[in-house]
């Protein structure tokens, strides 16, 4: 049940695994300033971060400009782009553009927050799984091969079905389902780090577990853990918003991008506008945090340096 | 090696237990009275008693679970909650169509992106290669609903009209007896997994083109295209195909916002609107065969990494 090879590696189509401490070997204080400062020098971040600093605005922002209110019927159902309606109307009558600008807040703070637990709890349980080496790391990871088994979104559903479409539980199951993913890579990256000297000295004077565990092998798999930062929140965007999509997000008249598409998926011939901008916004952001993942995990593993 | 397997399948069987134990608590979970919670409006004092009787409610849990996961492993899945019809009844014909569109998929993306795989390592770090790594980036982040709409847009509604935007697939028939629908939605699955298994192959195929072996077999003369499909391909195959197992387990969970996206009438859509009815017995048996599906492909894809690695094949006998 295990990918261990392919990891990271895999879902970010790199020719190599991230190690765990920065690529360049030169000590450093903060090695993931280094690596962000890095990352921030290639093409492809300062892409990636444009689009989702623009999408971010948007979000933020929109409201303050939308021409209407998200739940104002402003126009017959699906009327074409006018003066009055810049992008036309939704299936119900409204205005397909304020709604839009209304509707990205959900989307990014679920994800936010999604991934925040998921790698916090992630990191926890890969490190503590590396440090401990006996049965705890052998049931922690069989725990892990549990929640793998579930394909993410089946889980999710799973859990709506019995609970009901709560924003809370989707964060929750969210957060859950990218836990064990990052914990596996976590954990094998504090393999190699548990072997070394420091460890050993900081054992030898007798530090506590919890210190060795967040205050010597933390600090050196900041690598891994700014990359998995990056792939969860992509992930997450898509998961989040793919709930919405279908409709166990957000509940209507909420104005928000996945329930948006949900509820104007059947008159996309007619107007194609109601689903073509979310749909837009959401593709541009996933995009932009892959670009920006894909930065700093070439950074990281000094592939800017090669001249690659 | 024979110790690695008969491990490998000791815990998936741990696994698929484990599994179940979740999907079943599922119906605990239910804020209530399962059978009220599950009807919702409909809750008559007959249905509720009726319903409580077909999923055991009345028996202890360790007795609801027993009868519950023999009925699983036996093939009968309950009754859903919303139709009265057999489970298995009800998603017989969906479960073919389902896996008709996987096939597909699977059919195409495989050959293709090894194919691209080998392509840009051959031209690596060419235009061809270039494009190749920036194009896998893009559709390995697009969500697969978003790829699926797009496709839409660009093939069924505002700019083409070659294919059908809904999957409509008549219950007398079968999706194999319509391909017209299936394939918009088997070119989003294709789209979603070629990033995935085309970068590892191209990966791999470097290692190889780079090794001592195949120098040694130009050094013989002997033609470019035997060097590439005789003597490196094979062996930079291995990741791909493990690569290749694991993406088509993920199928088992893409294909449920994938046959949203079409109105197909698969196993996916199934699970949908199920979760909408909150008809469980439907949702847990949908479930437990995605992740039962899943847990299996990942079993073959480790067994195959096994079989053809030749230090696990031959060490730990």
């Amino acid at each position: 049940m295990s990918q261990q090879t392919v990891d990271s590696a895999l879902d970010l189509a790199l020719d190599g695994s991230v190690p765990p401490a920065g690529g360049s070997g030169r000590l450093q204080r903060r090695p993931w300033l280094g690596i962000l400062a890095s990352a921030l020098r290639m093409t492809r971040t300062r892409i990636g971060l444009a689009i989702v600093v623009l999408i971010l605005l948007v979000a933020v922002f929109g409201p303050l400009i939308a021409p209407y209110s998200p739940t104002e019927f402003v126009a017959p159902p699906n009327s074409p782009p006018s003066s009055d309606a810049l992008f036309g109307a939704d299936a119900l009558g409204r205005d397909v553009w304020s709604r839009f600008l209304y509707g990205g807040l959900s989307v990014l703070w679920m994800s936010a927050a999604a991934t925040l637990l998921g790698v916090v709890l992630g990191v926890t349980v890969g490190l503590v799984a590396a440090y401990s080496r006996n049965w705890v790391d052998d049931v922690l990871m069989r725990g892990n091969d549990v929640v793998l088994a579930f394909p993410q979104i089946i889980l999710a559903l799973l859990a709506v079905s019995a609970l009901g479409a709560k924003l809370w539980l989707i964060v929750l199951i969210v957060g859950l389902t990218h836990a064990p993913r990052v914990a596996r890579v976590i954990r094998g990256a504090a393999q190699e780090v548990v072997e070394r000297d420091f460890v050993k000295a900081a054992e030898a004077v007798g530090e506590k577990r919890s210190r060795i565990i967040f205050g010597e092998l933390l600090p050196n798999v900041t690598s891994p853990l700014l990359v998995e930062l990056g792939l969860r929140m992509t992930y997450s965007i898509a998961l989040v918003a793919a709930i919405s999509f279908l409709g166990f997000g957000l509940q209507p008249p909420a104005a928000d991008w996945g329930l948006m598409i949900n509820e104007n998926r059947l008159s996309i011939t007619v107007q194609p506008w109601s689903v073509l901008l979310p749909v837009l916004a959401i593709g541009l952001l996933t995009v932009g945090t892959n670009l920006v993942t894909d930065g700093i995990a070439r950074a990281a593993i000094g592939l800017d340096r090669k001249g690659h | 090696m024979r110790k690695m397997i008969l491990q490998r399948l000791a815990l998936g069987v741990l696994t698929l237990w484990l599994i179940s134990l979740i999907v079943f608590a599922a119906l605990l979970a239910l804020p209530g009275d399962a059978a009220t919670a599950i009807l919702g409006r409909e809750a008559t004092p007959d249905r509720v008693a009726a319903l409580r009787d077909q999923l055991n409610l009345d028996d202890s849990i360790v007795s609801q679970y027993l009868q519950w996961i023999g009925g699983v492993l036996s093939g009968s899945f309950g009754t859903s909650a919303a139709t009265q019809e057999p489970v298995s009844e009800l998603l017989s014909a969906r479960v073919g169509n389902s896996a008709f569109l996987v096939l597909v998929a699977a059919l195409v993306a495989i050959p293709l992106s090894i194919g691209l795989g080998v392509l840009m390592a051959m031209r690596r770090d060419r235009p061809v290669d270039h494009i190749g790594s920036t194009l896998s980036l893009v559709l390995a982040a697009l969500p697969e609903f978003v790829i699926g709409i797009g496709l839409i847009l660009l093939f069924a509604t505002s700019v083409f009209q070659w294919f059908p935007a809904v999957s409509l697939i008549a219950p007398d028939q079968r999706a194999w007896d319509v391909p017209d629908v299936v394939v918009l939605p088997a070119l989003t699955l294709v789209l979603a997994v070629v990033p995935y298994i085309s970068r590892i192959m191209r990966g791999s195929m470097i290692e190889v083109l780079e090794s001592e072996y195949v120098t040694m077999a130009r050094l013989k003369g002997i033609s470019e295209r035997e060097v590439i499909w005789r003597h490196a391909v094979p062996n930079a195959i291995v990741p791909a195909i493990q690569v290749a197992a694991l993406q088509l387990a993920w199928m088992a969970g893409g294909v449920v916002l994938v046959e949203f996206v079409f109105s197909y009438p698969g196993i996916g859509q199934a699970l949908v609107g199920a979760v909408e009815n909150r008809d469980m017995p439907v949702v847990q048996t949908v479930t437990i065969l995605g992740a039962g599906i899943y847990v299996l492909l990942n079993l073959v894809a480790d067994l195959l990494t096994i079989l053809v690695t030749p230090k696990l094949r031959t060490s730990a006998r």
